[in-house]
């Protein structure tokens, strides 16, 4: 509905507007007839009629309903296919966001602690809900498509440091075949290796390289089944 | 931007003056002073000529050609004809008649402009995201702002390996250069240390270094890249932390560097600059790589608080905590420039072992001194006030404020002496000091203000540096001498044992001197013919300046030999200390013999003068103790207490001694920021406020009040605000809570013009006789040392120098030592093994670092220059990482 097709009536809907002299004088043509008799009641067809109709009353929170695919909703922080974080704690997303809810702290990375491909990554991560007006610039401004949003809307809490959600709160879970950062990139790879799409899941290295420094990492026994660790002595 | 012509009364009508040169740019008509360039004179009537390599404070080269304009001039028959190709503005003085066209009003300029863009944008990576520089950066604003939306380019960029570590401190990411030279241009023309240089050719040109590795050659190892920090802050590359040992020239940087363009380790007190004036984020330093963004930041002027040229800085903060600092922009002072200690070493304000509650000493229930326990400021007042009280009555108490506090706080501290204590036994210096010391500063710097200033070391036709080492005691001091040797202006001549780099770079004259001679040489300028003195003489006329260092205390009768020189040539003297506080400390009355405003104790007039405006009946007339003799009065029981400011007593010219003291002192009150050597032993422990957290205003060695504003919000107080509440405890009113309360009183008690405190006349000593394996000590502080205020900086100190001992060839001979040897300096109290120098230098004399890793001369030898020492090939060699440990230092 365009703007144009409101007419607008002088005065009409101002706060303490005065009231118009004349005497009200409605502009629908008055019925006549059966029509006028039945008038007072007529009002009660809508209900009757609604009745046969089916409800369009949601249970939430009993049942929930989804949301429409590009709904925006709670934040994620994506990972690579094999488990490095994508985001490089640039600030872009805080430096886009009209309403001032995201903190972030980039830090480096080093050979011990390789979170994300390159040199960089976001060492904080926070999203204050409270503030968060769900505009999505934030999504549009990352590089990486390290932050989207996900459907996910139950977003209350009673306090306010709750509300804050910090970077393990809003990291994506681990997918099928990743392994937990941080741990070295993949060998012969640069960072747009990665975001080139060339990246696809880790690799043997990887895979022993947590093994020897997080042995006791969850992420690892999806990847290497029982018995493989002792044929992979270092 | 306006477009209509302004309203100068040169402009129009009224011809120009004959130095003045009328053209127009962009039809509107501008008069500058002969030689302008285009760029400049475009920049004074609002109008922004986009830029990479111009810079107001170096030479123009035109390397970047982003600033193309279109341009006419009248030729021989008075004809505008227009040049057949946009010409660089930064490069073009402005002409008589000159028709410029910027991109605002020519297209040509314009399609030129987006031409050179589009060009610089083809190989720059799109680092953006990550870069240090995104969000301030000229580039970014510029393709914004001169450049094309989109890029036509499709290709494979250029890339070069990620960051070289050009020392610990400086990383370079070689691919983000936009090769415009200012870096280059900086360490060739400001700083004088050889650095990178620009290498290769066509796309492969880099600014680098002249390292096979990054260079290429068949069959060398690839350069090694720059590895980050672990979150703690610890450097985790091999290219950090290790020394460079080349046992041929054991000098050179602490932590591993690239050579520069000279074959050597790079090393400068100064790089930071080239970080903050790289117009892309291709210069970045390790300390802030990654840590922020501009919009991040709250940035508040500053003045640095490491030595006593008041440096103007930027301080730049995100929810509490300094990220870093930047060079402010103040012409009178530090142009744009500020020393590396200034800019990184500010990580010391907020260490962990920052005190944050009042401390009070629980006394152990079997008569032992107890622990100290947090206490409230109430219960800690009270302490200190009665323990104070006491211990006046027991012999009076000593103040020692130490030497690095603003006018506002060494003010407080006098008053609180005088008023609140009865005691002119008050002493900021807090290093080797001596009565004649006093003296000079009462007759010669205080009330003295801006006799010489920054600008007139520039201008001056010869400086003289006395016991002054311009770039490690100066800092910017350096800059500013080098400007005026670059611009052939300044001839520099300096009474020193040996000719550092320093003064290499300042191509100055040493005059050489012995330690404890300088009187002898001083005397002879002008009344004896030895040709080593004789250049002097001549050169020292009423425009000259001698610069003296506060080192020249330590010599009898060199203080006294330097004003006679001063009368005797005419020439106008400086008095340059290391520490911020120190000429507020004399201007403002911490010294034992000075009121505020140089007023002398002695001097009745003056007694009364300060009592009026102090308004107390009478103050304390006999003179009071220095530091050393307070000191020694407490160790003695003979003062009852003591009141200790911000002071390590590892920097006193007796550590071992003043520790003696403090422990043995009735009643100890400390002020201090971080928990320290006197925190341990004292009874009350008040926290002050460091530079960051408190307003101020530090007085520069030139006299020039150098005022500051808190910049992090904090619950800490001030000196004087803490003072003055201890003075209420006493049920004394300073009436010194508030900086306005301050500053309104040292208003009203304004300046003297009364008499001066006398000249000192001490008379020099003869040199001591040198016995077989004896030599003089020369020493001073290197700007990069083990100092304090340097803690907590891990890149900073990979910069410092390594710390080796000099001596000449013919001494290292007898001594049986080359190069990269370790030498001992050995005193009955201890002994410094360090790598040995080979420097040109007078035989019998050995230098030291006064206070570096490994060499902490006054803790571990106890003596200072101008002590005999004994000298002896070390028993194995030493590289400086171990004499660290031998030394047991910090
Ligand atoms: S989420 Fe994206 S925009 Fe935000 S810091 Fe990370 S990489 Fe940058
Ligand atoms: S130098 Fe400037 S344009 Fe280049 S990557 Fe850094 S921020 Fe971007
Ligand atoms: S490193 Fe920076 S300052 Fe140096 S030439 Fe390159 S762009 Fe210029
Ligand atoms: S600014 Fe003129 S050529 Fe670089």
């Amino acid at each position: 509905m365009a703007d144009d097709d409101i007419t607008r009536r002088d005065q009409a809907g101002e706060v303490g507007a005065p009231r118009p002299a004349a005497e009200y004088e409605s502009l629908l043509p008055g019925k006549s007839g059966l029509g006028e008799i039945l008038a007072p009641a007529a009002g009660f067809g809508v209900t009757f009629a609604s009745m046969f109709k089916p409800t369009v009353t949601e249970q939430y929170p009993y049942e929930k309903v989804p949301t429409k695919p590009r709904y925006h909703g709670r934040h994620q922080l994506n990972r690579h296919p094999d488990g490095l974080e994508k985001c490089i704690g640039c600030e872009l997303c805080a430096w886009a966001c009209p309403a001032d809810a995201i903190y972030v702290e980039g830090a480096d990375n080093t050979p011990d602690a390789q979170f994300s491909p390159g040199e960089r990554y976001g060492r904080v991560y926070q999203i204050n809900y409270l503030r968060c007006i769900f505009c999505g610039l934030c999504i549009e401004a990352c590089p990486t498509r390290a932050l989207t949003m996900t459907n996910d809307y139950e977003l209350a809490g009673p306090t306010r440091r709750g509300m804050i959600y910090e970077k393990q709160d809003l990291l994506a879970p681990l997918g099928d075949g990743m392994l937990a950062a941080p741990h070295p990139m993949v060998p012969g790879t640069e960072d747009d290796d990665y975001y080139r799409g060339d990246v696809a899941g880790p690799v043997p290295e990887q895979i022993d390289w947590v093994a020897q420094w997080r042995p006791e990492d969850e992420s690892l026994a999806a990847l290497r089944p029982a018995g493989h660790e002792q044929s992979e002595a270092r | 931007m306006t477009t209509t012509t302004p309203k100068t009364g040169t402009s129009g009508s009224t011809p120009a003056p004959a130095d003045q040169v009328t053209f127009t740019i962009d039809d509107v008509e501008v008069a500058v002073p002969k030689g302008t360039l285009v760029i400049r004179a475009a920049e004074q009537i609002g109008i922004q000529i986009p830029r990479f390599c111009d810079h107001p404070l170096l030479a123009p080269v035109g390397a970047c050609r982003q600033c193309l304009v279109e341009v006419a001039a009248p030729d021989r028959e008075g004809n505008v004809r227009p040049m057949p190709k946009p010409q660089a503005s930064c490069t073009l003085e402005a002409t008589p008649g000159m028709v410029v066209k910027t991109q605002r009003s020519s297209a040509v300029a314009d399609k030129a402009q987006h031409g050179v863009l589009e060009l610089l944008l083809i190989n720059h990576p799109l680092d953006c995201p990550t870069c240090d520089k995104g969000g301030e950066c000229p580039l970014q604003n510029q393709a914004m702002s001169n450049g094309r939306g989109t890029s036509r380019f499709h290709d494979v960029k250029r890339t070069f390996p990620k960051p070289i570590a050009i020392s610990t401190q400086i990383l370079l990411d070689r691919d983000r250069c936009v090769l415009c030279q200012r870096c280059t241009r900086f360490s060739e023309e400001i700083a004088g240390d050889p650095f990178i240089d620009l290498q290769q050719r066509g796309v492969k040109q880099q600014i680098g270094i002249f390292d096979p590795g990054v260079l290429g050659f068949a069959g060398s190892e690839p350069a090694e890249v720059y590895r980050g920090v672990q979150p703690d802050g610890t450097p985790i590359s091999a290219a950090t932390g290790l020394p460079s040992t080349d046992p041929a020239d054991p000098a050179g940087p602490a932590g591993m560097a690239t050579v520069d363009t000279s074959g050597r380790p790079f090393a400068s007190y100064f790089s930071g600059n080239t970080v903050q004036i790289c117009p892309v984020g291709a210069l970045t330093s390790a300390a802030y790589r990654f840590r922020s963004r501009p919009f991040d930041l709250v940035s508040t002027p500053g003045i640095a608080e490491h030595d006593s040229n008041g440096a103007a800085i930027r301080v730049d903060h995100r929810r509490g905590v300094v990220l870093r600092r930047l060079a402010g922009d103040d012409p009178a002072v530090n142009e744009e420039w500020i020393s590396d200690k200034d800019r990184f070493g500010f990580p010391w304000q907020g260490l962990a072992d920052r005190l944050t509650a009042p401390m009070v000493r629980e006394p152990g229930a079997d008569g032992t001194r107890g622990e100290l326990r947090p206490a409230s400021w109430a219960e800690a007042f009270e302490a200190a006030a009665e323990g104070l009280a006491a211990a006046r009555a027991a012999g009076g108490v000593g103040v020692l404020p130490g030497g690095r506090l603003t006018m506002e706080d060494a003010y407080a501290y006098g008053k609180f002496a005088r008023v609140a204590l009865g005691t002119n036994d008050v002493d900021h210096r807090a290093r080797p000091a001596s009565a004649e010391e006093e003296a000079f500063l009462g007759h010669h710097v205080a009330g003295s203000r801006m006799s010489v200033t920054f600008a007139d070391l520039e201008h001056a036709p010869t400086v003289l540096l006395v016991a002054f080492e311009a770039e490690d005691e100066g800092g910017i001091t350096f800059l500013r001498l080098r400007k005026g040797v670059q611009g052939g202006r300044t001839k520099v001549f300096s009474v020193a044992p040996f000719a550092s780099r320093g003064l290499e770079r300042l191509d100055g004259t040493l005059v050489q001197a012995v330690p404890g001679t300088e009187p002898e040489v001083l005397d002879a300028v002008g009344t004896s013919s030895e040709s080593s003195v004789s250049a002097v003489a001549e050169a020292l006329g009423p425009e000259a300046v001698i610069l003296v260092g506060e080192r020249l205390a330590t010599v009898p009768g060199g203080l006294s030999a330097v004003l006679r020189l001063a009368e005797r040539t005419g020439a106008r003297l400086a008095w340059i200390p290391r520490r911020a506080g120190e000429r507020g400390g004399v201007e403002l009355g911490t010294l034992p013999t000075l009121l505020p405003g140089g007023r002398p104790v002695a001097d009745p007039q003056a007694r009364v003068d300060v009592g009026a405006a102090w308004d107390v009946e009478r103050l304390p007339a006999e003179p009071g103790r220095d530091a050393e003799q307070i000191l020694a009065a407490a160790r003695s029981g003979e003062l009852g207490g003591l009141v200790v400011g911000g002071l390590d007593p590892a920097d006193l010219p007796d550590p071992a001694g003043a520790r003696a003291a403090l422990e043995a002192v009735g009643f100890l009150v400390s002020l201090e920021v971080r928990a320290s050597a006197v925190t341990e032993l004292a009874d009350v422990v008040l926290p002050v406020a460091p530079p960051v957290e408190k307003a101020g205003t530090f007085l520069n060695w030139e006299g020039r009040p150098r005022p500051f504003p808190q910049a992090l919000t904090s619950t800490s107080m001030a000196d004087h605000r803490v003072l003055d509440a201890l003075a209420d405890a006493m049920d004394v009113q300073l009436g010194l809570a508030t900086t306005t309360e301050v500053h309104a009183e040292i208003d009203q008690l304004g300046g003297w013009d009364g008499g001066r405190v006398a000249a000192p006349a001490a008379a020099a000593v003869e040199p001591p006789a040198l016995g077989a394996g004896q030599a003089v000590l020369a020493t001073w502080h290197l700007l990069l040392d083990a100092g304090r205020c340097q803690e907590g900086e891990a890149f900073l100190a990979g910069t410092s120098q390594r710390p080796v001992a000099r001596v000449s060839a013919t001494h290292a001979d007898r001594l049986g030592i080359a190069s990269g040897q370790g030498i001992t300096v050995r005193t009955p109290r201890g002994q410094v093994t360090l790598p040995v120098a080979v420097t040109p230098m007078a035989d019998g004399v050995v230098w030291l670092p006064t206070n570096s890793v490994g060499s902490a001369v006054r803790r571990t030898l106890g003596v200072d220059a101008g002590a005999v020492v004994e000298v002896a090939a070390a028993s194995t060699v030493t590289t400086a990482t171990t004499a660290a440990d031998d030394g047991g230092t910090l």
